[in-house]
């Protein structure tokens, strides 16, 4: 027959399973800054050293474009790989594994939005109508975190929710696209990052 | 030491049989590989718990193919939530007596 104490630790394995198996809980605060801050200084080598300023719907892909698309494309490589790695970090310090049934469902949610963004943001491209491509990204992004959230902390649905606002306003004022996108993903992803660090890592 | 308490019970002593239960509580239905995940075990470790859980007829299965490969998936059955209930009920009645 068990102990008292045993029947206390079952209660403990109980809870931990739950929130395991349907929450994926090693994000890292630190990712959400360094991405911020990646985006910071994409945003930035885009508009003054790119001179990069999309302030009409329609903006043709002049040469300069390309490197602009390639500093884009780099900024998001090297955000997926800063967020992976330092989410398993932290799932190996908790003692579980990165890639279970929770972190693929979570990576299944964000997935679905942001692949069909990034392809209607080609299309856009092909089209010329670069200064739809701030909008297009944060509104997607936020739908795909607001949609992820379920799987893990509630805050990522409240960065969803700014994200969408911020992609919303960058619509109705095309000539601060290039602003807005900073803010949302430089600036919140930062703010995020703070937040996620002082309630759930320190 | 009286631990006996009304609800507890013996089909969750053991803490794999508990997880397992605690994961399907909170999941529509999760399969084999997944709960292997959660738990860190080993196949037949898994299967002989699986196999006891399904003699109590707490957790049933569905099978279906993805592409070729045959693919099980166990959800809690009405028994089962029931059974799961009692047993948090009674722990927490134990917890609360020893206050």
């Amino acid at each position: 027959m068990k102990q008292e104490k045993d029947y206390v630790k079952d209660i403990a394995e109980i809870r931990s399973m739950m929130e395991r198996s349907s929450k994926f809980l090693s994000l890292s605060g630190w990712a959400g800054i360094l991405v911020g801050i990646y985006a910071l200084l994409g945003s930035y080598i885009a508009r003054y050293i790119f001179s990069f300023n999309p302030d009409e719907i329609v903006y043709s892909t002049s040469p300069g474009f390309w490197k602009v698309a390639f500093v884009a494309i780099a900024v998001f490589v090297v955000a997926l790989v800063t967020a992976v790695a330092l989410s398993y970090g932290n799932a190996t310090k908790r003692g579980e594994k990165l890639w279970t049934a929770t972190s693929r469902q979570l990576a299944i949610s964000m997935a679905v939005p942001l692949i069909a963004g990034a392809l209607l943001s080609f299309v856009l491209i092909s089209k010329d109508l670069i200064g739809l491509i701030a909008p297009i990204t944060l509104l997607f992004y936020g739908l795909a975190l607001f949609d992820a959230s379920k799987f893990t902390y509630t805050v990522v649905k409240v960065l969803g929710l700014v994200e969408i606002a911020l992609g919303l306003l960058a619509a109705c004022f095309i000539e601060h696209g290039l602003l807005l996108w900073a803010v949302g993903f430089g600036v919140a992803h930062i703010i995020y990052g703070i937040y996620v660090y002082y309630r759930y890592e320190r | 030491m009286k631990t006996l308490i009304e609800g507890i019970n013996k089909a969750f002593e053991s803490r794999i049989r508990l997880g397992i239960m605690s994961a399907l509580a909170v999941n529509e239905a999760l399969d084999f590989n997944a709960l292997k995940e959660y738990l860190d075990v080993t196949d037949g470790n898994l299967a002989s718990h699986m196999k006891a859980l399904e003699k109590e007829e707490f957790v049933s299965v569905t099978k279906s193919f993805v592409g070729k490969k045959p693919n099980t998936k166990y959800f809690m059955t009405k028994a089962g939530q029931k059974a799961f209930n009692d047993h948090l009920k009674a722990l927490e009645n134990l917890i609360k007596s020893q206050k």
